[in-house]
């Protein structure tokens, strides 16, 4: 088997036995990214010298007999939303183009000290705001399972580079779905930790209170290891949450879900789920009673709202998130001829360097956020959310973990959604209500939709520091499933042209 | 609820410091109209009686002890300016002439 189709575990497992060199590991996913890449379109970025340099160092490190972290060596692929010391960083924005930040974000730093190596920058939406990675002003990446469709998003780049085999891991960002409906789409692990618990320093905000940094990966194991890697308190960031961080990867490993009790939640199925989707959810809470587990129903009446105040929170964090962009301290300046004002300079630089769904949800947030109409949308939002979070609290009442589909369809065709926001955004309506919370949430294969052999995601929800039971879960599933399957999930996946496993 | 105007829209565009041509402001007219009709659904659950809540997590003012720690150098602070002029930002005039 080739060493790019192994896992994150089974690749630090060969290092760890001098099987292969960090060396040799990295360079072999550059060639598959080399190979691959300019038809899925997921990097935005390659950092390979100094990705082999940092290879070459760990290799010494291991030579000298050094204790190395689990991951030491492993490659993966970083969002272009976190801040990486002096290699661009763009959040797929015209405005960011070029700039080289001069620090590096908490999870970066993680990563380093761990030293994963970071092969590159992945595509997004703009400022991570959309759900298929067609907002980027790079252009869209392209699903590896059929390039014609999208990869989800807003972390699109980071899931289909893990589903093409370019990184066995990667880091992308979660704020309504971001992390989950991607995974989902493009058929691997992805995970949103519960708010605070991963470090947003160094994350270029969007939506202050709601983003969070995760981990994707192809196997349950390999998120836990990587999420253990990147949680945990740090004082940069006055949202982190200072508590100890459950053992994710013991929780994966156990298999074992026996009495468990799963709530199905009523308002994220039925009417609107794609009849594939459906189905494979379905045969999802079969094998779950067969593993042993209960099957209770919970109602959460106030989800039907959620959607509505999520498109309020959002792009009102947003509107005063991205009033940095101001064409001063960094990025673009456009129109500044030595007449024109500050001013002047500053709304030309903005109306060049913004996408239109970034213009569109400035200008809503700023609506939103205007006297007169500040009790009437984003005041009643913050309402609902008060009401979301009581919902979960009382379905948790009666479920250890809550579960639903990931995403209501499988990946739809690039430009299918492009012109109609409202159709985007219906993409996130079982994803968002866990963001709104604060809590956490998984999605992991559960199989592909009869009518169109794409995958569909299976969406396992849990309460805030209580990540462990996501991971309890999906390897409980996943285990099961492959066995059912014989094989593992992306066997299922066609070979891309040219691709080196 | 009551619609948006073209001229709304426009006097947006100038809070949020973006410079729109008019066919963008035609454009985002007619979707905020769709987009703000869909999300004041939120008004039909918000009672006085509910609190309402900012962040998921309850949030305090956070603060540290007053230590020197390591910061940004002069020229990393500066390394993204678009102009820079004697170790400083070199900003657009920001008063008029008179």
């Amino acid at each position: 088997m080739s060493v790019l189709k192994k896992s994150a575990a089974e690749q630090a497992k060969a290092l760890a036995a001098k099987e292969i060199s960090a060396s040799e590991l990295v360079k072999a996913h550059y060639e598959q990214i080399k190979a691959v890449d300019k038809d899925v379109k997921a990097f935005l970025y390659l950092d390979e010298k100094n990705a082999l340099a940092q290879a070459e160092q760990i290799d010494k490190k291991r030579a000298a007999g050094e204790k190395l972290s689990p991951l030491a060596g492993v490659p993966l692929a970083l969002k272009d939303v976190m801040v990486q010391e002096n290699v661009p960083t763009t959040c797929g924005s015209k405005i960011l183009e070029g700039w080289r930040p001069p620090y590096d974000a908490t999870v970066v730093s993680k990563l380093k000290s761990n030293d994963v190596v970071i092969l590159g920058k992945t595509n997004m939406d703009e400022f991570a705001m959309g759900s298929s990675t067609e907002n980027s002003a790079y252009g869209p990446t392209h699903n590896p399972w059929d390039l014609s469709r999208i990869p989800g998003g807003s972390s699109g780049g980071s899931a289909a580079a893990v589903a093409a085999f370019e990184a066995p891991i990667s880091i992308g960002t979660d704020t309504g779905g971001s992390i989950r409906q991607p995974a989902a789409v493009c058929g691997i692990v992805g995970v949103k930790p519960t708010y605070g618990s991963v470090s947003r320093y160094g994350l270029v905000a969007f939506s202050s209170s709601l983003d969070q940094a995760g981990p994707f990966a192809r196997t349950v194991e390999d998120a836990a290891l990587l999420h253990a890697a990147i949680a945990g308190f740090d004082p940069k960031d006055s949202t982190s949450i200072n508590a100890p961080v459950p053992d994710f990867v013991a929780a994966a490993r156990k298999k074992d879900i026996k009495g468990l009790k799963i709530g199905v939640v009523k308002e994220l199925t039925g009417d609107g789920y794609q009849k594939g989707v459906a189905e494979k959810f379905s045969e999802t809470l079969d094998l779950l009673v067969k593993l042993g587990a209960q099957i209770v129903e919970v109602s959460c009446p106030n989800f039907q709202y959620a959607l509505a105040a999520y498109y309020l929170v959002a792009p009102s964090e947003c509107s005063s998130n991205l009033a940095r962009f101001d064409a001063m301290r960094y990025g673009l300046r456009v129109g500044d001829d030595g007449n024109r004002s500050a001013e002047e300079v500053m709304n030309l630089t903005r109306q060049a360097g913004f996408g239109r769904e970034v213009k569109r949800r400035i200008i809503l947030g700023t609506y939103a956020l205007s006297s007169g109409y500040y009790d009437a949308y984003y005041g009643s939002a913050q309402k609902v959310r008060t009401l979301i979070k009581q919902d979960f609290d009382n379905a948790f009442k009666s479920a250890d973990v809550l579960v639903s589909p990931t995403a209501p369809t499988t990946a739809f065709k690039i430009g299918e959604k492009a012109n109609d926001p409202l159709a985007m955004y219906l993409n996130d309506i079982a994803t968002i209500p866990v963001n709104m919370a604060g809590i956490c949430g998984m999605s992991l294969p559960n199989g592909l939709a009869s009518e169109d052999k794409l995958p569909s995601g299976f969406q396992i929800m849990a309460p805030a520091m209580a990540d462990d039971r996501l991971y309890l879960v999906g390897g409980a599933i996943e285990a099961a499933l492959t066995e059912n399957w014989g094989k593992p999930f992306w066997e299922f996946a066609p070979k891309l042209n040219g691709s080196k496993c | 609820m009551a619609g948006i105007s073209r001229e709304e829209v426009a006097n947006l565009a100038r809070l949020a410091r973006i410079q729109m041509s008019d066919e963008e402001l035609d454009h985002l007219s007619g979707e905020m109209q769709v987009i703000l009709s869909a999300v004041a659904k939120v008004q039909e659950v918000a009672g006085k009686d509910v609190p309402p809540t900012s962040h998921p997590i309850p949030i305090n003012n956070v603060t540290r002890e007053d230590v020197v720690t390591k910061s940004l150098t002069n020229e990393q602070a500066l390394s993204g300016a678009p102009k820079k002029s004697e170790n400083r930002f070199q900003v657009p005039q920001i008063l008029g002439e008179e």
